[in-house]
């Protein structure tokens, strides 16, 4: 499956507290956490977005708070995917488990531009800039993601998990 | 096979010989943590997932911390939340206003964790338990919500970092000078999804609130965990806590590091982290003409009754600077009762500084001392990012409780010895 959208492009270090402040840890709802997305670092960033548009990050995206409010803010604000040359390890975690696409690709960063057209095959991780025409692959996703993902999420391979054990 | 501590905790866990770093494991957890932000977002999954019961309701802690108490309606309405699932699940242990402590203080004082456990947390600071010997690390609430569901988590086995301190502290230099040193050596990834391990004879000598403060941190450096190798100060903490078994492991000689870093305290003042990273570290000699307007001692971080202790030795007969706020945030209800009982809280008082119940309060700009545009806050939290403790354009400086506590009196950040 591919998705296509627009490049959002931001540096290193984006911190969670960045992408979705304290004062909004009151709701779990993804729509109402969207329209707050990086507020403080890039004001009225939300109402910018298009449904399906991608973030292209520096390094360690995602750092500091383990809030899952952030990856939720992102998904809730209609953006389909993030690519960064590298991700912190709790937002990595939190994206798996609650379904939102990312992908660890430096060349793709380096090269792409904002406001550049992106596709992604989110199967195969191949990153196409479609202003440039260049292609960067994606670092493979680990097989256990692969079953998180194909699961739905952490909470049915848990569930799915603890049937086959019996439990319930 | 050699393995470090953290190799072996997670193999234990999951019934293995030896792991190896890179794996991706499934693992029993012993203790799975939530607070009033990011329970709720695991309870609504929990209770969509149509499981009925928890998997193991004496394996749950729940919080209130963040936002309690409560700030607002919506703060209450989550921490309400919170109290029926525990009330309703029987969850054995639920802290509530006046019956608690900020989470990464609490836990240990309660004996919630213990050497050789394997602990998650929604919520970044669960490495904090490291300092016990213990294998604690933070993830979000969807996995906490798998936690209370199968009594699991899945990690991918961290490799092993290697930092040794050697030397003598010099004076008012504490564990979290030594963090924040090493966080500004290695920046915010330095330890990127790695378990960094405390080792050498300076940190030997550190008491357990030094050794929580380092471990606290970790995160800060981009690691999965921090840990220490458990000794006799460790099991002096827990003999008297431990109502349940524990396990002690330690590294072989000869297991695999990624990396190994020496450090020298000779070379360590006490230490700034300059806004907006934690790893914008100076020594606080460096840092001149900074006037703060507010100055926060407490949090997961420095909010135990040594940091409480420090702060008030230079606290006492002094006032806090015309035009400063300072606040003091002891970390428990013990710490709390405890700091009482030595008149630490009357010296705090007597100098004009605000006493609070425990909270995380100002720590993640969510209440009890935010900050306004312009403003500037020494503190002995553990982030300063921008918008951190209120608006984007206040400014967070990060230091111990003995520069946080100078700093209020002098109403610039300034060395202890200065005051």
């Amino acid at each position: 499956m591919n998705i296509r959208g627009r490049v959002w492009k931001f540096s290193d270090d984006v911190n969670t507290d960045a992408i979705i402040a304290a004062r909004y840890l009151v709701t779990g709802a993804a729509a109402e956490l969207g329209k707050y997305l990086m507020e403080d670092i890039r004001p009225g960033f939300s109402a910018m977005i298009s449904p399906g548009d991608i973030i292209a990050a520096g390094e360690n995206f995602g750092c500091g708070s383990s809030r899952e409010h952030a990856p939720l803010a992102i998904k809730g604000a209609g953006i389909a995917a993030v690519v960064a040359k590298s991700f912190a390890r709790i937002f990595y975690r939190n994206c798996f488990n609650m379904g939102l696409p990312i992908f660890e690709c430096a060349g793709a960063v380096e090269a792409i531009e904002e406001g550049d057209e992106v596709r992604i095959d989110l199967e195969s991780g191949d990153i196409t800039d479609l202003n440039g025409k260049a292609s960067y692959s994606a670092r493979p996703i680990p097989p256990f993601m692969r079953e998180l993902i194909s699961a739905g999420g952490l909470i049915n391979y848990m569930v799915e998990h603890s049937n086959e054990r019996g439990k319930k | 096979m050699k393995m470090t501590i953290a190799e072996k905790i997670i193999a234990a866990h999951c019934d293995r010989k030896a792991v190896r770093p890179g794996e991706i494991v499934l693992a029993r957890l012993d203790l799975a943590l939530g607070n009033d932000i990011t329970a709720p977002l695991a309870i609504d999954l929990f209770e969509n997932s149509g499981v009925e019961e928890v998997f193991d309701k004496d394996k749950i802690a729940l919080v209130c911390d963040h936002f309690a108490p409560n700030k607002d309606i919506e703060s209450a309405r989550q921490c309400r939340v919170v109290r029926d699932f525990a009330r309703s699940h029987r969850v054995a242990h639920f802290y509530d206003v006046g019956r608690m402590g900020i989470e990464h203080a609490l836990l240990p004082e309660e004996g919630l964790v213990l050497p050789g456990d394997l602990v998650i947390g929604a919520d970044s600071h669960t490495c904090t338990y490291g300092a016990l010997g213990a294998f604690a690390t933070g993830v979000g609430s969807t996995d906490l919500a798998g936690a209370m569901i199968g009594g699991e988590a899945w990690f991918r086995v961290p490799p092993s970092r290697l930092f040794i301190y050697r030397g003598d502290f010099k004076p008012w230099v504490s564990g979290k000078d030594l963090i924040l040193y090493t966080i500004g050596l290695i920046g915010v990834s330095g330890a990127h999804y790695a378990a960094m391990e405390f080792a050498g004879p300076a940190v030997s000598s550190l008491s357990m609130a030094g050794r929580m403060t380092m471990a606290n941190m970790a995160i800060e450096a981009g690691a999965k965990t921090g840990i220490f190798p458990p000794d006799e100060i460790t099991e002096e903490y827990v003999r008297k806590r431990a109502r349940r078994r524990y396990e002690i492991y330690r590294s072989d000689p000869g297991a695999d590091y990624e990396g190994e870093t020496t450090i020298d305290l000779d070379k360590i003042e006490p230490q700034v982290a300059l806004p907006p990273l934690p790893s914008n570290t100076r020594s606080v000699s460096e840092v001149k003409g900074i006037k703060i307007d507010q100055s926060v001692i407490g949090s997961c971080t420095n909010g135990r009754l040594e940091d409480l202790r420090m702060a008030a030795e230079i606290f006492k007969g002094k006032k806090v600077a015309k035009w400063v706020r300072a606040l003091v945030f002891p970390a428990t209800q013990a710490i709390y009762l405890q700091a009482l009982r030595e008149g630490l809280i009357e010296i705090f008082i007597e100098s004009g500084v605000a006493v609070s119940t425990p909270t995380c309060g100002p720590c993640l700009g969510g209440h009890m001392g935010v900050l306004a545009s312009g403003e500037k806050a020494i503190s002995t939290t553990n982030r300063n990012f921008v918008g951190r403790m209120g608006h984007p354009e206040s400014e967070v400086y990060l230091s111990g409780p003995a520069v946080a506590a100078a700093s209020a009196v002098a109403g610039e950040i300034i060395h202890p010895d200065k005051i």
